[in-house]
């Protein structure tokens, strides 16, 4: 195995070009895991430690430049008022020394329908930046994840950053694990009020072979809300609207039984999640952000 | 202690500093915490090579051919070692029969089960080597579980046993069987009002110590081979060793290396023999240390069981009968079983006097991961399973159900179902009284005054999945019993070497034991003894080697008991040598030499009135004092093999808990709050250490009740959870608070009136938490682990609770 170690992200890129094999490694959390198991064994490993910018991040007017390195421990610390469900999804990753290593980035390479980044970046809006030396593009991250621990990126391309939606109202995220602390999901949920825009957004996480957005549940309640007029009002939402939203929840999982959990567990534990955080966001909107429990 | 001077009496070592009572510091633990501690996985060698162990890939099948050519032909590679090689004809060990291949015979009866070694000058280099292995298996059908061990047509998961249980066992696949019948348990069954019928499954825990399986093998200029390993009892070790390696025990010898954690998963052999077979055929020194994935194949785990109860009860809450059949799955290699097997018999029922009782308990042989001793051996299972059934025949009775409990339980002078009389303190009733008395943790410990809720107090923890919804509060009672030291006629002893020498112008004394300090805190304890006995500051604790006679296993809660007490014995007799020097060289200038009862205390020789005779310095001069001696606790009895009856434990310990759990009952997520443990002790030679003995097998406990579990696939035996990811241990955040409420009812037999501590608290934990989640969801959960989808009815397995 080959130790690439380049001092800039043009070397990283042009390196990438060469050898579009290379596996990239920063926070090393999820690589060095597969490399110790002997799960994978990379021609070349490309240590990207070199490149400080990863490692920064920039509030703009609308969206967050998340360097694709930026550790879980720093968004917690910093950026939870712009990206208050990745800052709760940061929470939940493993223990505190993993947190000091591991970034967005590397879930998002990795792609794992665990990762638990996913849930939050999809009901935020978030775009992944791609590098090569062809150029610069924007993935969607609807459009990024593709498979079981497959994603959108080009053999030479490298994730230089996220750029993710400021929250415009509460969000939420939410993971069942069968301890109380650094745990693998069973499953996750995410949940977003955007009452700029006057919709909501989700993300569910290991109930699905990607990564995935209850989109008919979003149609649902973006539907409901709207024709209650309950943006305006801030009345409380009718338990009927909650139950259905719950269950459209439930039906967009797609879960396999595993050592983790039952694929029956998961869809109904998914429905639990999008019931309580929908009341968690809607209670915070009509209070005008209440503080998070986090938070 | 019995006072031995007179009424002015000073007797020895009631003035000692830092002696039994006290909770001195273990020497150990600063490096420890500091990361400094030298653990087995530490050790190093000039010049070593690396071992490396192929392991099956299926479960049970022929072994066609086995090619090694490739890779012994990989340059830094120095060994690879079969069945073949072997070099002697024992090539079969075994705790109790010795039915493991020290590398497969023709056939692999699990799934991680040891193939071939490879020694290279790199791990890495040795790993790929045994990639290189060309192993041909023709797949043999599985027996995983009673009905495919005992079916007629069955497999023989081995042939032709020859062991001591083997004339005696229903069916060969039966590892043991031990029934206990007393009295008449189907006439007492119709006195009953109440008959409460119950079938349980305790799964497959793992006692996950830290440290993995390691040690280092140097052969010796004499063609011996030297073992630096993490054990829990060197000379059984090599006991098993040394004709394997066709080598005279002398030759073998073993030092102590520092063990992160055992719980009874270092007792039998895991790399001691491949690291010495590579030494001694290589001529070089061998390291041999498992990853996490590899130590999940490379030692037993608890047996996971089946348990069927039956208890009836008149309605005034009296136990009319119980009968009980559990089948403990063994897996393919015998291990401690048929002691696990005794232990579930005879500690079956609980603490409770029941006159009619029929018991059986078998251990099967199937082609599931080998299972032996962890922490409660035996009697965690059934623990379980009865207190289960004692809430149930409480609820049926509308009995409350702690007062049920102890209308029923034992007491000194009561008899255990195998007619063994219970002679010491048995203070089951007055440990619930003190649990049940005690003021509950406050309700809604999460909501926070003007603030979000604490998610951290909550089900779920960090994940954020409830803010107090749907979340409900349990609280649940048990008590259990625990046999203490080796059991059923072992002849279990411990060897103490004890000496007294002056250093430097101060008295000094040197305790050698073969005793494996696995984290129990031995080497505190000892120190203590010694101090008390010798009324000297400076107590050393030499290394744990073969050089000194054996101390037995750190296991069955036994060490304080029968290394302390050789300990204590050595002492004495240096004591009494001491004094006779003295005599000899003082007797004529003071008659207090001759008539007056004479303590150690202070570096001195003291009267029992106070009067300093001399300095031990001066009576020792040049000279050292020294005794070696062996120390055997009072002896026990083999279980009658049809009827169970016989005085077959020494010693019982007793503890209580009351669990208060919260429980998310949409999620079924839970979060256990307080785990009150009340226990009696005998007498707690170092408190501190009885307090972490405590919580530590408090929480063990509550692993198995909601998340510890090895999962083994019922279609191929293979374990799908080697790995701390997914096999899941509590974290701090999973432990409550664990207040302990330490009894010291002095048992009168046991040195110092003590009473094992290290086992009882791994057994009531886990159904005290289970009877809380019971109470909070009503649910009946006849499962532990109790997963999310047993509380929330998702589950799709047939092992379903609820």
């Amino acid at each position: 195995m080959d130790f690439l170690r380049p001092a800039s992200w043009e070397d990283a890129l042009a390196a990438k070009a060469e050898h579009p094999s290379a596996v990239p490694i920063a926070g090393g959390t999820d690589v060095m895991v597969e490399i110790n198991f002997d799960h994978r064994r990379p021609e070349y490993l490309m240590d990207l430690t070199r490149i400080g910018e990863l490692g920064e991040w920039e509030v703009g007017e609308s969206t967050v430049r998340l360097g694709a390195s930026v550790p879980y421990a720093q968004i917690m610390e910093h950026l939870r008022a712009e990206l208050p469900a990745l800052a709760l999804a940061s929470h939940t990753v493993a223990s505190p020394q993993i947190r000091n290593r591991g970034g967005v980035g590397g879930n998002l390479g990795t792609a794992s329908p665990a990762g638990d980044a996913h849930p939050a970046l999809l009901a935020a809006g978030a775009e992944v930046e791609a590098d090569s030396v062809r150029g610069t593009r924007r993935i969607p991250i609807d459009a990024f994840y593709t498979g079981v621990k497959r994603n959108a990126l080009a053999t030479d391309e490298l994730i230089r950053a996220i750029h993710i939606q400021k929250a415009d109202g509460p969000q939420q995220f939410s993971k069942v694990g069968t301890r109380n602390a650094m745990v693998i999901a069973v499953c996750a949920f995410s949940l977003a009020l955007h009452p700029r825009s006057r919709t909501v957004r989700t993300g569910i996480g290991s109930a699905a072979p990607t990564p995935v957005r209850a989109t008919t549940a979003e149609e649902f309640l973006t539907a409901a809300l709207d024709e209650g007029g309950f943006w305006d009002s801030g009345r409380s939402i009718p338990a009927s609207i909650v139950r259905q939203f719950s269950e459209l929840a439930s039906g967009a999982c797609n879960p396999i039984d595993d050592v983790r959990g039952t694929a029956a567990y998961r869809r109904h534990a998914v429905g639990v999640l999008a019931r309580r955080t929908l009341g968690w966001t809607w209670q915070s909107y009509r209070g005008h952000e209440r503080s998070n429990p986090c938070g | 202690m019995t006072t031995i001077g007179t009424a002015t009496g000073l007797t020895q070592g009631t003035r000692t500093k830092g002696g039994i009572g006290e909770s001195t510091l273990r020497p150990d633990g600063t490096l420890k915490v500091t990361g400094e501690f030298a653990y087995a996985s530490d050790l190093w060698h000039e010049d070593m090579l690396w071992g490396h162990t192929l392991r099956s890939t299926v479960a049970h099948a022929d072994i066609r051919s086995i090619d090694i050519g490739e890779a012994l032909a990989i340059p830094g590679v120095h060994a690879v070692l079969t069945y073949a090689d072997l070099p002697t004809d024992t090539r079969h060990y075994g705790l109790e029969i010795q039915d493991t291949p020290v590398l497969a015979h023709g056939k692999v009866r699990y799934h991680g089960e040891p193939v071939a070694i490879i020694a290279a000058d790199h791990p890495e280099t040795a790993r790929r080597a045994a990639a290189k292995i060309l192993v041909d298996y023709a797949e043999l059908p599985l027996i995983t579980d009673e009905s495919s061990a005992t079916a007629p047509d069955a497999v023989l998961v081995h042939d032709n046993r020859q062991d001591h249980h083997s004339a005696r066992v229903p069916h060969p696949n039966i590892v043991h069987r031990q029934p206990i019948v007393r009295g008449d348990a189907a006439t007492a069954a119709e006195r009953a009002d109440v008959i409460v019928r119950g079938e349980y499954v305790f799964g497959m825990q793992d006692q996950a110590f830290l440290g993995p399986e390691s040690g280092l093998a140097i052969p010796s200029d004499d063609g011996g081979v030297e073992l630096h390993v993490a054990t829990q009892w060197l000379h059984a070790d090599r006991r098993q060793m040394a004709p394997v390696l066709g080598l005279p025990e002398a030759k073998v010898r073993m030092t102590l290396s520092g063990v992160g954690g055992a719980f009874g998963g270092r007792e039998d052999l895991s790399m001691q023999i491949h690291a010495c077979l590579l030494a001694l055929h290589t001529g070089r020194p061998v390291k041999m240390v498992y990853n996490r994935f590899e130590s999940f194949f490379g030692h037993v785990h608890r047996h996971p069981a089946k348990l069927s109860y039956e208890h009836g009860a008149t309605r005034d809450g009296r136990l009319t009968h119980v009968k009980c059949r559990i089948v403990l799955d063994g897996g393919a290699y015998a291990s401690s079983s048929p002691a696990v097997v005794g232990n579930a018999a005879s500690l079956g029922i609980g603490p409770y006097v029941v006159d009619d009782v029929d018991i059986e308990v078998i251990a099967l042989y199937t082609n599931n991961p080998p299972c032996g001793a962890m922490r409660g051996f035996g009697a965690v299972q059934a623990c379980f399973a009865y207190e289960a059934q004692m809430d149930r025949v409480a609820a049926g009775l509308g009995l409350d159900p702690v007062e049920f409990r102890q209308l029923n339980a034992m007491e000194q002078g009561s008899l255990m179902p195998t007619g063994q009389r219970v002679e010491s303190p048995a203070p089951v009733a007055e440990l619930l009284r003190r649990i049940k008395a005690r003021p509950l943790p406050p309700e809604r410990q999460w909501e926070v005054a003007g603030a979000a809720a604490d998610v951290r107090a909550l089900p779920g923890g960090l994940s954020n999945t409830t803010h107090g919804e749907d979340v409900v509060r349990g609280v649940g009672y048990a008590v259990g019993i625990k046999n203490v030291g080796f059991s059923e006629g072992f002849d279990d002893y411990s060897t103490a070497r004890v000496r007294m020498e002056a250093i430097a112008g101060e008295p000094v004394v040197t305790v050698h034991t073969a005793m494996a300090e696995v984290g129990q805190g031995g080497v505190t304890v000892h120190a203590q003894i010694a101090r008390t006995e010798l009324g000297v500051a400076r107590v050393t604790i030499a290394p744990a080697d073969t050089r000194v006679g054996s101390a037995g296993s750190t296991s069955a809660s036994r060490q304080t008991y029968v290394t302390g007490g050789a300990i204590r014995h050595a002492c004495e007799n240096v004591r009494g040598q001491l004094l006779e020097l003295g005599r000899r060289k003082f007797g004529s200038y003071h008659p207090a030499w001759a008539t007056a009862e004479l303590v150690l205390e202070g570096g001195r020789v003291v009267t029992d009135g106070g009067e300093v005779l001399a300095e031990l310095v001066d009576v020792l001069g040049g000279e050292t004092i020294e005794a070696e001696l062996e120390w055997r606790h009072r002896p026990t009895e083999a279980f009658d093999p049809v009827t169970g009856q016989g005085n077959g434990h020494l010693q019982y310990s007793f503890a209580a808990h009351r669990a208060v759990v919260e429980v998310d009952t949409a999620l079924g997520l839970v979060k256990v709050v307080e785990l009150a443990c009340a226990q009696d002790v005998g007498k707690a030679l170092n408190p501190l250490s009885v307090v972490g003995q405590i919580q530590g097998g408090t929480t063990q406990g509550l692993g198995i009740a909601v998340m510890e579990e090895i999962i083994v696939d019922p279609v191929t035996a293979k374990v799908r959870n080697p790995s701390f990811t997914d096999y899941l241990i509590p974290t701090i955040l999973d432990t409550p608070t664990i207040p302990v409420d330490m009894l010291e009812l002095a048992d009168d037999r046991a040195p110092y009136g003590l009473r094992g501590v290290g086992e009882a608290p791994t057994l009531s934990s886990t159904p005290a938490v289970l009877a809380a989640i019971r109470e909070a969801t009503g649910l009946a959960l006849n499962r532990v682990p109790v997963r999310p989808e047993h509380l929330t009815g998702t589950t799709t397995s047939t092992n379903a609770g609820g």
